[in-house]
């Protein structure tokens, strides 16, 4: 229910409105509940659009279980780690930044978020040498895709969905962190107050949703049957 | 007659200029932006549409070549679904009257609203774009390989099309669903929201749940096109059959997109033209809700033929059949509706009478289809077309027409000529039945869908076909005329025409305030309540 509907049926309220109310909300905690509300739909929406990608993951694992083996080899299970770290990290230091904010301390929300976007951004520069590497060994899909294990073609869908993931990923990655530099002006300007930090709240939320999926993608790409293939390859 | 200038503040004369339009946010102004997309869209479809029946009146391919021909019924289907049918009734009457029949004084996210309208008509553009560019020969569903490798026609173009409006739904959709949770106003409970707010609320469910698939579907389709990946390439160990599956998980679903909606326009002017509560509210409540979950579990059935196993064909069989249940309940409850109801002849009542008529063909052809032996012999042939086209045209844009003649004079504040609308009902009613009644006769004997020539003996079918097509022409025609016409001169409708509850009809003028209430509505009672208004009505 609308809980501050209720309270003032006539919508030239005789109190001063905050700043941040919009005019066809009738109280500041109804505006708050339909963005968390918008929000976690929103999201919703993001699972169903990795949703897609996944199932053809899923497929094309059962069906070629050896090729997945083989291709899930070639990613650096280091670079990977410590991107996983990364992430998990900023996700700490972005829920810090929720609490600095809900408790009013302004200079605590604006390091917290600088700390995590800049926990965001590495994540990205170590992404962009695994990418390079990539293109170097021409492991990327396409016409000049090689692969000198024993199944090219299935290997090659395995980097389709490698590139499809961490790239669609990486997508969320960055408008993260440009959804962060804006929260960080704004914080920095002094818009939030424990009453109103809707938008740090928000930006927590997508923030740890983009983190969440990498929590998934990286054993699903890079954890295939690893300590089997370690022994096979005699490391 | 002089032109009379509506005397008091609405929500069309507070502001003027086209800045005030394209950057509005009012729910009900970006309503009718969307009609005017929609109408174009719709306008665009049917020339398609006519290009199409006149290459058919003879079995030579002797109008257009087989290569244009594939490129007009593509053309057709993807600018009636994507940009007809998807939007026509969430985003043209749901966003006009949903928040109003809630006591809103705009949607949840009114800034998002406007972005989903503009996403909308940039993903229209690219569309146009590509058909200017020589068009597109894949059929509307993009199946692989027509759209990888064997196509040269503009995939890429009508893809990003394609995927961009998607995002218009799935924001559209999720606006909605806040919309409704959270911006009700004061005693508005669920019980005693009006069936067309809860056909919305199933539908953006939806939208929500499946449109994000189809938009990677379509991205990883031309990923595949461009690069060559080989994700639904078989001679690169693909599977072709992934398309489809993930194709239709989202647009079997998509079918309540279409019909739900209007489903829900139905039940308000039901109610309202035959003075009665809806039979069993909580019954065709619910039975949205129904549709919208069951409709997820029966993508398959468009896949009987395609190399599925014959025990997943099975249990999707199944399913299908029992989509019918929760369809068949609003049926009946709209049928019991009108049952020693005080039955009122006005011109939404005629389009009303269409839709149920038309929309159980359309169904029960449906139960047809489902079915694993039949469709052997149906699959990919004129019954197909028209047991969609039943449902489609029949049942979704029928029932928008409902909706549109019901809401228009509170839209608009101006009353069209009833005796023209009801013509115009029943010229789309017979061109309707003239069209697409012989192309079940025609499937059955046979005939498959998307081919530009065909034997001789089913050239009488066909030619009947095509005449029907001129009469639905006449009608949809006659329609634009009156409404257009009522906008100049139509009599003022007064703030309820209809004596109709619900707090759009009672507690604002015609057309709304620019802010929907000038006093914030409070709710006491259920939505249908009738009978507390007497059932004589001039
Ligand atoms: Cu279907």
């Amino acid at each position: 229910m609308p809980n501050g509907a209720a309270a003032h049926a006539d919508h030239h309220g005789h109190h001063a409105h905050h700043p941040a109310l919009q005019h066809h909300f009738e109280s500041l905690e109804q505006q708050h509940e339909a963005s968390t509300l918008g929000m976690w739909v929103f999201l919703v929406t993001e699972v169903m659009f990795f949703g897609g990608l996944l199932m053809a993951y899923l497929l094309y694992r059962v069906w070629y279980p050896g090729a997945w083996a083989e291709a899930s080899l070639a990613l650096d299970i280091v670079l990977g780690g410590i991107n996983t770290a990364v992430l998990i990290a900023s996700s700490f230091t972005m829920a810090m930044a929720v609490r600095a904010a809900q408790t009013g301390r302004h200079q605590h929300t604006v390091r917290w978020l600088i700390l995590t976007m800049a926990l965001g951004l590495t994540f990205l520069v170590i992404k962009y040498f695994e990418y390079a590497h990539k293109f170097e060994l021409r492991e990327v899909p396409g016409p000049d895709f090689e692969w000198h294990g024993q199944f090219p073609y299935q290997a090659q869908i395995f980097f389709s969905l490698y590139f499809g993931l961490t790239g669609l990923h990486a997508l969320h990655m960055i408008i993260g962190v440009t959804l962060l530099a804006v929260i960080t002006w704004m914080a920095a300007k002094g818009r939030f107050t424990p009453e109103w930090y809707t938008p740090v709240e928000m930006s927590g939320l997508y923030w740890h949703f983009v983190d969440i999926v990498w929590i998934f993608l990286f054993p699903l790409l890079y954890l295939v049957d690893r300590a089997h293939g370690v022994a096979q390859v005699g490391v | 007659m002089t032109t009379t200038v509506l005397p008091r503040v609405n929500y069309l004369n507070h502001e003027h200029g086209v800045a005030s339009w394209l950057l509005t946010k009012d729910h009900k102004r970006i309503g009718i932006l969307y009609l005017i997309v929609v109408a174009v869209a719709f306008f665009l479809g049917a020339i398609f549409a006519a290009g199409v029946r006149m290459e058919l009146t003879t079995p030579q391919g002797d109008l257009v070549s087989a290569d244009t021909y594939n490129k007009l019924f593509t053309a057709h289907g993807v600018m009636m679904v994507f940009f007809v049918l998807i939007p026509v009734v969430p985003a043209i009457l749901g966003n006009f009257a949903m928040p109003l029949m809630i006591g809103a004084k705009d949607v949840a996210f009114p800034k998002l609203n406007l972005l989903s309208w503009y996403v909308f008509v940039i993903g229209f553009l690219f569309t146009i774009a590509a058909l200017i560019f020589g068009g597109v020969d894949t059929g509307w569903t993009f199946y692989t390989p027509y759209s990888s490798t064997a196509s040269n026609s503009n995939v890429m173009l009508t893809g990003l099309g394609v995927f961009i409006a998607g995002f218009s739904s799935i924001l559209t959709g999720l606006n909605f669903m806040v919309t409704i949770h959270r911006m009700r106003a004061p005693g508005m409970t669920w019980f005693r929201l009006p069936l067309f707010v809860w056909a919305i609320y199933a539908t953006a469910l939806v939208q929500v749940l499946g449109t994000p698939v189809v938009a990677i579907t379509v991205l990883m389709m031309a990923l595949e096109r461009a690069l060559g990946f080989g994700i639904f390439d078989p001679r690169l160990g693909g599977d072709p059959v992934l398309f489809q599956h993930l194709f239709w998980f989202y647009s079997h679903p998509a079918v309540y997109i279409m019909i739900l909606p209007p489903m829900g326009a139905i039940s308000e002017v039901i109610a309202c033209f035959s003075r009665k509560n809806v039979f069993g509210y909580s019954f065709v409540a619910f039975s949205s809700l129904a549709i919208a979950v069951f409709g997820f579990l029966v993508w398959a059935h468009h896949l009987f033929v395609a190399g599925i196993s014959p025990y997943s064909a099975m249990v999707f069989s199944f399913l299908s059949f029992a989509v019918a249940i929760p369809s068949a309940v609003k049926t009946f409850n709209w049928t019991a509706t009108l049952y020693q109801g005080a039955i009122w002849w006005r011109a939404p009542m005629m389009w009303v009478f269409g839709f149920i008529g038309l929309f159980l063909i359309g169904g029960l052809t449906g139960l047809f289809l489902a079915s694993l032996g039949l469709d052997v012999h149906l699959h990919d042939t004129y019954f197909v077309v028209a047991h969609f086209h039943y449902i489609m045209v029949g049942g979704a844009i029928m029932g928008f027409l409902a909706g549109l003649h019901f809401w228009w004079p509170k839209m608009t504040g101006r009353m069209y000529s009833d005796g023209a609308a009801t013509l115009s009902a029943l010229l789309v009613f017979v061109g309707f039945n003239l069209t697409f009644g012989p192309q079940f006769i025609l499937g059955y004997l046979g005939m498959p869908r998307r081919y530009h020539v065909y034997p001789d003996e089913y050239q009488v079918l066909n030619v009947l076909s095509s005449a029907g097509t001129s009469i639905l022409g006449v009608g949809y025609t006659l329609t634009a005329v009156y409404l257009i016409y009522s906008l100049f001169r139509g009599e003022r409708a007064g703030a309820n025409p209809w004596l109709a509850t619900g707090l759009e009809w009672n507690n604002t003028d015609s057309p709304p305030l620019p802010h929907n209430f000038s006093d914030l509505p409070v709710v006491s009672e259920g939505a249908y309540e009738y009978s507390k208004r007497g059932m004589k009505v001039a």
